[in-house]
């Protein structure tokens, strides 16, 4: 046996013999860990995307019928902007113009969740340590999440080809393969941050603003041009999804654009992943102050989420500058369309074509703003089962207040929000301010209200806390969806933005407002009520 | 000539912090080999690198005669890890977990596994979210002691939140293992529990070893306290050379004497005639009490001292 010499050198930094050892048993352990979430994530894109041809195809049953609507929101370009460009007016390529995008994006929020829970977070609770330490090749955690995705967004692609076959097969391929391919763009994208970040928020953070962007451009993009084909647009990933053009000629071809971006930031995040240690990152974590000055449970919540704010301000500020200097463009508008002025009405507004316009915008902002107030609420959930919670409260400190800490930046980030998003508007659609941060502000009773049956689900039956999602994403499904497939009024009322006056272009009104910040107040103490008397989860 | 552990000159900074600054560590095969040191001595570093999760900036460490970092998936085959803070899944259940950690180091011993959970008395079936931390680290403890074919285990404050009886079935375990002819490298802060398990230890500081050895040689280089009632007077004992804090009352005498000049103390003790007598070896607690109290001398003394 030779003796170890002091001069022997650390191998070069390669992936080590076996890098991809162990990827077998990681994929397992991912499918087993995700055995709820990931079926139901494909079986609600998925699903709800094959069923589109009936729900659809009830409310646009003649080809007459689906070529007037299709002609009067291809040529206005602020519709464009929202839903995309229409390629052609059989049923098929009726929800490829709808669902596309939206059904992209949503692949594309799941790939990126599932590809840092099992890469970043991983790291940051330091079970990844533990597995390094077993028969588990440098590669192989990646490897194994990058299959998740796939396997995740090839469930949904397969789904939506099944579903929609009668529509043509082609065509049905060509979609899924569309809205899997927005999903890998970012399932690769996520697994680059992941590698940046040194915490799976951020990691979370960082992709989701790319994705914030990337549906920015394609706005812009289509706004700009009937067919798809503006620069902005092929910028964007959704739009080479709305590009594929399904059952309207499909161009396979965009296919290989995908697979070329996914293949280029997968090889990114193995290069990245290969020159660093387990657990480090790129951006590394900045010194903090050596003394705090944090002294309340209020100020700890502030200073939890404000970045998470901040990121969420910008968002709403751009976003509703972008829409503000296109509601010019809303003035294009065939006047004398019926089906486009019902449209419209049923979008939020019934007045002016600009108000009309101005007032679904804003709607929009504010169901994104729900989104932000439930994630913001739930952050109590996270708090909790991370056993962060424990120590606060075993300080002199309130369950209602630790709580209320957390309440206060939800519900006034909410608010702040809106009125961001209604500066916007007025910044591009260069009015005065004063009527379009009046009508953003009616928005915030809906939005609390959804906030607040979040804290409701929270103080009552904390196992079951991410149902807060649930009223959320009904009320964005319901406003996204609901006008186009013509929902009895009875399923449309129960999102609570249905009744909030439409605004601008129609007066105040002021008892749904009201009704609904009691009811939110309501929710809230019942929550808040409920937290109190339960027992804290371990 | 068989070494479990071969580590000389390593060296790791995490931008300007220097984690590792020039440690050795050698750990023969079939030995338990105590790792101690302050916290942020770098130990959980050496670990990390000797396990391939960190790669060193320079130094050579050979792991079972082979590379830690190129041949990290064929050595985690013949190692077991142990960390000191065990972090489970949620929604997965103890055995699970540690059927899963047995499968990816290829294979586990059944029938180990189930005499295992036994003596530790952990319930397999709840899931990771509801243990408690101590038996958290049980579930990491019973999958590193029921692996098949392993040669080393790198436990590291593998009994943190264990409660005084489950630290004694981990010491039989880990007596078990020596008797297997396996090799430990068991970094800890109870000491007792090195003292009572290790053939040998290395005290690091600041990233790097000052004090490696026997417990035996250890004692070797520092003082014994010594009491002692005698018949009269003593007297010459603080001429003698070694003495240290010594403390007359009429005929009692305590002192502190370098353990290799106790010989002449116990002379000089005897001439005055002894009525009792009693010298306790230093414990290790006042041996790394000592290393640890050198860092006030050293930046006292500047860096002479330190360089030794």
């Amino acid at each position: 046996m030779t003796a170890v010499t002091a001069d022997t050198r650390f191998a070069p930094r390669t992936g080590g013999t076996r890098p991809l050892a162990g990827t077998g048993a990681l994929l397992r352990l991912a499918l087993r860990r995700d055995r709820v979430m990931l079926p139901l994530w494909v079986l609600v894109v998925g699903g709800t995307t094959a069923s589109a041809a009936n729900s659809l195809g009830a409310f646009y049953d003649t080809p007459e019928e689906r070529a007037n609507v299709i002609s009067s929101m291809a040529t206005n370009s602020s519709l464009r902007s929202l839903y995309g460009p229409v390629f052609d007016d059989s049923l098929g390529a009726l929800v490829s113009w709808r669902y596309v995008a939206f059904m992209g994006a949503f692949a594309a929020v799941m790939s990126l969740l599932l590809v840092v829970r099992h890469t970043r977070e991983e790291e940051e609770t330091g079970r990844q340590e533990m597995l390094a330490s077993l028969q588990v090749g440098r590669r192989a955690s990646l490897t194994a999440a990058l299959l998740t995705a796939l396997i995740a967004n090839a469930g949904i692609a397969l789904l939506v080809t099944l579903g929609l076959a009668g529509e043509g097969a082609a065509g049905a391929l060509a979609l899924g393969l569309a809205i899997a391919g927005v999903g890998m763009v970012f399932a690769t994208l996520a697994a680059v941050c992941a590698q940046l970040t040194e915490t799976a928020r951020l990691a979370r953070g960082l992709t989701a603003a790319v994705l914030g962007l990337a549906w920015a451009l394609k706005a812009a993009g289509d706004a700009a041009r009937t067919d798809g084909s503006h620069p902005l647009t092929w910028l964007s990933p959704i739009g080479w999804a709305e590009n594929m053009r399904a059952f309207a000629g499909e161009r396979w071809w965009v296919v290989l654009l995908f697979a070329a971006v996914v293949a280029v930031q997968a090889v990114v995040a193995y290069t990245l992943a290969g020159r660093r240690d387990v657990g480090m990152s790129f951006i590394p974590a900045r010194p903090g102050p050596a003394e705090g000055r944090l002294s309340t449970a209020t100020s700890l919540a502030w200073r939890l989420q404000r970045g998470a704010l901040l990121g969420w301000g910008a968002g709403f500020l751009l976003a509703g500058i972008m829409f503000g200097s296109m509601t010019e463009g809303a003035a294009d508008l065939v006047g004398d369309n019926e089906n486009t002025k019902e449209m419209l009405e049923r979008m939020g507004g019934q007045a002016g074509v600009t108000d009309a316009f101005l007032a679904a915008m804003l709607g929009m902002l504010a169901m994104v703003g729900a989104l932000y107030i439930v994630q913001s609420v739930l952050r109590l959930n996270g708090e909790e089962t991370a056993q962060r919670a424990e120590p606060v409260l075993a300080a002199a400190v309130g369950r209602v207040r630790w709580a209320a800490g957390h309440l206060y930046v939800a519900f006034g980030g909410a608010a702040l929000l809106l009125l961001l998003g209604g500066l916007g508007l007025a910044v591009g659609y260069r009015k005065e301010a004063g009527p379009l941060l009046g009508a953003s502000l009616v928005q915030i009773a809906a939005v609390w209200l959804l906030g607040s049956f979040a804290v409701l689900v929270y103080g009552l039956l904390p196992r079951l806390a991410p149902l807060g999602w649930a009223y959320a994403a009904l009320s964005l499904g319901l406003g996204w969806i609901g006008p186009a497939l013509n929902l009895p009024d009875a399923a449309l009322n129960l999102s609570p933005f249905q009744h909030l006056p439409k605004m601008p272009g129609n007066a105040m009104e002021w008892t749904p407002v009201l009704v609904q910040l009691a009811l939110a107040a309501v929710f809230t103490v019942a929550g808040l009520v409920g937290l109190r008397r339960r027992d804290m989860q371990s | 000539m068989t070494k479990a552990i071969t580590v000389s000159g390593l060296h790791k900074a995490f931008g300007r912090t220097h984690a590792l600054d020039g440690l050795d560590l050698e750990v023969e095969a079939g030995e338990v080999h105590g790792f101690l040191g302050p916290n942020g001595a770098g130990k959980s570093t050496t670990i990390r690198v000797l396990l391939g999760l960190l790669r060193a900036d320079s130094g050579a460490a050979q792991l079972l005669g082979r590379d830690p970092w190129h041949d990290a998936v064929e050595l985690h085959r013949r190692i077991a890890y142990v960390p000191g803070d065990v972090t489970l899944w949620r929604n997965l259940s103890g055995g699970e977990v540690i059927d899963l950690y047995g499968r990816l180091r290829g294979g586990l011993d059944k029938a180990r596994r189930a005499e295992l959970i036994e003596r530790f008395e952990l319930d397999p079936t709840k899931k990771g979210r509801t243990y408690s931390k101590g038996n958290r680290q049980k579930v990491a403890l019973v999958a590193a002691f029921a692996a098949k074919d392993v040669e080393l285990l790198i436990l590291d404050e593998p009994t943190s939140g264990l409660d005084p009886l489950m630290e004694e079935v981990f010491q039989s375990c880990v007596e078990e293992e020596r008797r297997r002819g396996r090799t430990v490298l068991l970094s800890s802060h109870i000491l007792s529990e090195v003292e009572e398990l290790c053939d040998r230890v290395s005290i690091i500081r600041k990233g790097r070893t000052v004090e490696t050895g026997s417990l035996a040689d250890l004692r070797h280089l520092t003082r014994t306290s010594v009491t002692a009632e005698l018949a009269g007077a003593p007297n010459g004992l603080s001429a003698l050379p070694g003495v240290h804090d010594l403390d007359v009352q009429g005929h009692r005498v305590r002192l502190q004497v370098d353990s290799d000049k106790l010989d002449a103390v116990l002379r000089s003790l005897t001439e005055s005639g002894v009525r009792s007598l009693t010298s306790t070896p230093p414990t290790l607690e006042e041996l790394f009490l000592r290393h640890y109290q050198d860092e006030v001398t050293a930046a006292a003394g500047g860096e002479g001292a330190r360089a030794r």
